[in-house]
């Protein structure tokens, strides 16, 4: 029988890593995500997991000792937010390329300036093309099994990649919420032990791991790392029915909310998407055709799954918890226009920045942006671009 | 499976190469054949030389063979000609050449 309890993203992240009980934990404390490391060191010193934690001296050293841990032979993981994020940039490429399976749960906050302690997707977004795949939570329960999921995707011998598990900072990390847990014993049964085939600390089988490579081979590396990220789309999958015959839950690449015969639909990722689902369930109530597409994982970037998802509706709109000052929109905004192109899927599209810094994203607001796409549509015409949403301007339309 | 790294060269296709390019041997840096580098070569004065094998620590690529005591004919396969071992010798048995 499943327990049912409830608790913080956090709180819920910190059981699952004591249920699965990983070798080695080096972490530094930031906010949000601090209290995970706090919560497991404390499940050590009660003796209720045995998991070698080392406090280092920033984030730089937390990712670089992962990393060293796991080329040893041990499973290993970190917790981080925002800065301390941008601090293990060099080591992350590293983890990625070195194809180490070692697991970070994140708990997304911006990255300065202005400095600011609340949620959006600057700090993950950021790590975007760092090789590492990433699944992104809606709630306390989806950070729970997301990352019990982490090590069989990551140690899966088409992938051998590192896994981000991102929940939104305090929205998620720190709400208090009903959840279903597993018991201790089907968790361990489900990730498993770590049997690597090569690791450092193995006598009389000599490895090296990321030796200097001239550029005769370094394309050709590249490429094979790429198409493991393309083999963790089946993996992810695989892992997730296996998941559901444990748990009873369903997870995909993507959440597709009453998208079935929506004309218009918002893709979101993260915790707003409960938001938008609480619009979605009221605008259906009043006879309007609307749906949400929550995006689970951001990489490898489910282009193609995106573009046949939405191919029927009339119009999208993207929601962007990150502005990435490339004067065109959001990451998410370009990522999925650039896919809805290749494969040829001319539907509208509007690019929305929302709830950056933990600004509030509001059912009302989410309502307003299915209201902008069907007055489009009916006017004929596209909606203004890459707008932020709750902004105060000169220019407000009230 | 454990891939035989000699068996691999430049003209490898991607899929033959092993995970994160992991070797699964020790000592291939002799492999390298860094002294490709080099832009000014040491000459070796072997009628100069006492034997005094000050220069043969001082390499830091250990360029300078050592057998029974005494010093051979320099490694220019790895030797990248940072002149360190001349100023090291009391001798002159070194002398630094321009070019390769």
């Amino acid at each position: 029988m499943a327990i049912r309890e409830r608790m913080s993203g956090n709180e819920a992240v910190a059981y699952a890593i004591r249920q699965v009980n990983p070798d080695v934990m080096p972490a530094f404390p930031i906010t949000p995500s601090t209290e995970i490391p706090q919560m497991v060191s404390t499940y050590i010193a009660n003796g209720e997991m045995d998991t070698e934690f080392i406090p280092v001296e920033s984030e730089h050293s937390s990712m670089s000792a992962a990393i060293g841990a796991q080329a040893a032979g041990a499973r290993s993981l970190t917790a981080t937010s925002s800065a301390g994020l941008a601090l293990m940039w060099e080591e992350l490429l590293l983890a990625a390329s070195n194809r180490l399976p070692l697991v970070l749960t994140l708990v997304n906050r911006t990255l300065s300036g202005p400095i600011n302690i609340n949620c959006d997707h600057s700090d993950g977004m950021g790590a975007r093309d760092t090789g590492w795949i990433q699944i992104y939570a809606e709630n306390n329960q989806e950070a729970y099994d997301n990352f019990i999921q982490a090590y069989p995707i990551a140690e899966h011998p088409s992938v051998h990649l590192p896994v981000m598990v991102c929940q939104d900072g305090f929205i998620t990390s720190h709400a208090v919420e009903n959840i279903e847990l597993l018991e201790d014993g089907k968790v361990k049964s489900f990730v498993g032990e770590y049997e690597p085939e090569e690791f450092l600390l193995n006598p009389g089988k000599p490895i090296a791991v990321g030796p200097y490579a001239v550029s005769n081979y370094v394309m050709e590396a590249k490429k094979n790392q790429e198409i493991a990220l393309e083999n963790a789309k089946a993996v992810i999958l695989d892992v997730a029915e296996k998941f559901a015959a444990v748990s009873g839950r369903h997870y995909g690449l993507f959440e597709e909310y009453r998208t079935q015969d929506a004309d218009f639909i918002m893709l979101i990722i993260g915790s707003a998407a409960g938001t938008a689902k609480q619009a979605v369930d009221e605008l259906r109530e009043e006879g309007y055709k609307a749906g949400v597409l929550k995006l689970r994982v951001f990489r490898p970037f489910p282009a193609k799954e995106i573009a046949q998802a939405l191919k029927n509706c009339k119009m999208v709109a993207i929601m962007d918890r990150c502005e990435s000052y490339n004067g065109n929109g959001g990451p998410l905004g370009s990522e999925v226009t650039a896919g809805l192109f290749r494969y040829k899927v001319m539907i509208g599209a509007v690019n929305y920045i929302y709830g950056l810094a933990g600004r509030d994203f509001t059912v009302e607001d989410a309502k307003e942006v299915f209201a902008e796409m069907e007055n489009a549509m009916i006017a004929g015409t596209q909606p203004e671009q890459y707008r932020y949403i709750g902004l105060r301007s000169q220019e407000a339309d009230e | 499976m454990r891939t035989d790294v000699t068996k691999i060269n430049e003209q490898t296709p991607h899929e033959e190469l092993t995970e994160g390019l992991m070797m699964f041997a020790g000592a291939t840096s002799k492999y390298f054949k860094t002294g490709e580098w080099r832009t000014n070569t040491p000459v070796f004065h072997e009628e100069l030389c006492k034997q005094c094998l000050l220069c043969a620590p001082v390499c830091p690529d250990s360029s300078i063979p050592v057998k029974e005591g005494l010093r051979g004919g320099f490694d220019y396969d790895h030797c990248k000609g940072c002149g360190i071992c001349a100023k090291a010798c009391p001798f002159g048995a070194i002398e630094m050449k321009e070019g390769i």
